[in-house]
């Protein structure tokens, strides 16, 4: 007879393998055989994980048409079941994956496209903050400002793409029109959630870059001369008041 | 006896009342109609996250109304040693809404480091049992209470287990001292699957153990063999053979927390709402019926 260290895991294995055969000794009443009963267990991991990912990536699901995500889904399952039974953590490799799918080579903005989604998610469930005050920001005297760090909001995401991702989001979200992907730039863009609403923010040439080193705790200074690194264009006034608006900062930090 | 020696408290739970489980599609209606109704369920992963609306619009339901925890994701039935981060998360969730009760269902959903997100069947024997005990043991200790145990709806069967699903719950109530989740839908669609009788399974149920009952919708399909085969979808209103056992068991038991899950195609409000109200009335009638018998 089996012992169950086996049979829990030839059990768990058959379930995202539709071709192993139904574990032994798993059986319908009588000892009758059980290959549509097993089957049952089957469909619903399948169909709520599929659930969970549409549920997530609704823009990604809208994109390639209901059908082709439940059979994506359904690939992606496979090769990356969930590792948390908190199912609002899931598909986090969701973007990688498709980008190294290789029947969607057409489609190389899919994977920003749910990176942003996940990003959404992140910032729906982050913890709740309050941000930082602009009067704060204003009252740094001028010599201490360029040495002050600025923690951002425990929301704040940032997603970088050659595409114009927000848009072709937004789109897919809403049923809007795609954009003309040929025509369009990229966009960087900001997510956060200040109070209970998502926020999504397209930012200016250099203001990622600003953020993002801000995030790894560099001092203003420093993050602007990143921001101007990669374009002379950059703004910081404007810059201040967009993170200040969307709440993208939480606190200002002493020098390190 | 407790298997770890110690005696449970059997809390003040929650109200002898209907209740429903609570869907975000629902937030707005309830927190505007400020319905009657006895309680709120929730899953207990579905409030894991930092912070955000979730966790804003559970406070304020939980200001009006108590709150019961459900958990569907602690894996008491693997093979592995209970996840002690998500226990963790448990005890947070816990501390923060004060729940009435806490349940966890007899199933698996974790393998390795894989997560299945179903809860699926474990084999009624003797090595299965003393895992079983082991983690609800575990679990008593983490949250400092009691649990309640669900009985599971499944599929299939195993040629391994030795002993009925009934002997396999007395002897963890009487290990551990957790208390019994009866889900009346769960033992129709168990019967149905199975082919055996619900009414003889219900007869000989440990109720002095029971803590709560629910119940839910569940889909017809067919099996291997053409045959009926029940699936616990939660998707649809309560079906009139578990009405009928529902009241088989309150004739036998008297007022207990009653859940109404749906949790798939979910409908409005008021649909719902009238499902908990149906299963009061329920409620309310054999108690009328009691007291004219014994006044008669």
């Amino acid at each position: 007879m089996q012992r169950p260290p086996e049979l829990q895991e030839e059990f768990a294995e058959a379930l995202l393998q539709p071709g192993n055969p139904v574990p032994a000794g798993v059986v319908g009443p009588n000892g009758k055989a059980a290959e549509k009963r097993f089957a049952v267990y089957r469909n619903n991991v399948a169909v709520s994980l599929t659930a969970a990912l549409k549920s997530i990536f609704p823009a990604i699901s809208a994109l390639v048409g209901e059908e082709y995500f439940a059979a994506l889904a359904r690939e992606f399952i496979r090769r990356h079941p969930p590792s948390s039974s908190i199912l609002a953590d899931y598909g986090r490799d969701f973007g990688d994956f498709l980008d190294a799918f290789p029947p969607l080579a057409n489609y190389p903005y899919l994977g920003d496209a749910a990176r942003l989604e996940r990003a959404w998610l992140d910032a729906y469930h982050a913890a709740d903050a309050t941000p930082l005050d602009a009067g704060e920001l204003g009252s740094v005297p001028q010599e201490r400002l360029g040495s002050t760090r600025i923690d951002l909001h425990p929301s704040a995401r940032i997603v970088r793409s050659r595409w114009p991702v927000a848009t072709i989001v937004e789109a897919n979200r809403s049923g809007g029109a795609m954009p003309n992907l040929s025509a369009a730039g990229g966009e960087d863009v900001l997510v956060s959630r200040p109070a209970l609403d998502v926020i999504v923010t397209r930012l200016a040439p250099g203001e990622a870059a600003f953020l993002a080193a801000l995030g790894a705790g560099e001092a203003l200074e420093s993050a602007i001369a990143s921001a101007f690194d990669g374009a002379a264009s950059f703004d910081l006034a404007s810059c201040l008041q967009r993170c200040l608006s969307t709440g993208a900062f939480l606190r200002l930090l002493p020098p390190a | 006896m407790a298997g770890n020696g110690r005696a449970w408290l059997v809390e003040a739970g929650l109200p002898a009342r209907a209740g429903v489980g609570l869907k975000a599609e629902h937030y707005h209606a309830i927190l505007d109609q400020r319905p009657d109704i006895g309680f709120f369920e929730i899953h207990a992963e579905n409030y894991m996250g930092a912070g955000g609306p979730p966790h804003a619009y559970l406070s304020a339901i939980r200001d009006a109304y108590p709150i019961s925890l459900h958990g569907v994701g602690l894996s008491i039935g693997a093979l592995g040693p209970l996840d002690g981060a998500h226990l963790s998360r448990l005890r947070q969730v816990a501390e923060r809404y004060e729940p009435g009760l806490f349940s966890e269902h007899l199933a698996w959903s974790t393998h390795d480091t894989a997560y299945y997100n179903d809860l699926l069947p474990v084999p009624y024997d003797r090595e299965t049992l003393d895992r079983v005990c082991d983690h609800i043991d575990q679990v008593q200790e983490a949250l400092g209470r009691r649990m309640l145990l669900e009985n599971p709806s499944t599929y299939v069967a195993f040629e391994q287990s030795s002993m009925s699903e009934l002997d396999f719950l007395r002897e963890v109530v009487s290990r551990t001292g957790c208390g019994l989740l009866l889900d009346v839908n769960n033992v129709y669609v168990s019967a149905v699957n199975h082919q055996t009788s619900p009414e003889a399974y219900l007869d000989a149920f440990p109720f002095e153990a029971v803590g709560e009952i629910h119940l839910g919708g569940h889909a017809p399909d067919t099996d291997d063999e053409g045959g009926p085969l029940l699936i616990d979808a939660h998707d649809r209103a309560v079906d009139e053979a578990v009405w009928a056992l529902y009241e088989r068991v309150i004739e036998r038991v008297g007022q207990v927390p009653t859940l109404v899950e749906w949790d798939n195609d979910v409908p409005e409000w008021s649909v719902l709402y009238g499902q908990a109200q149906a299963a009061e009335a329920i409620m309310a009638s054999v108690s009328r019926s009691r007291r004219h018998a014994a006044s008669a």
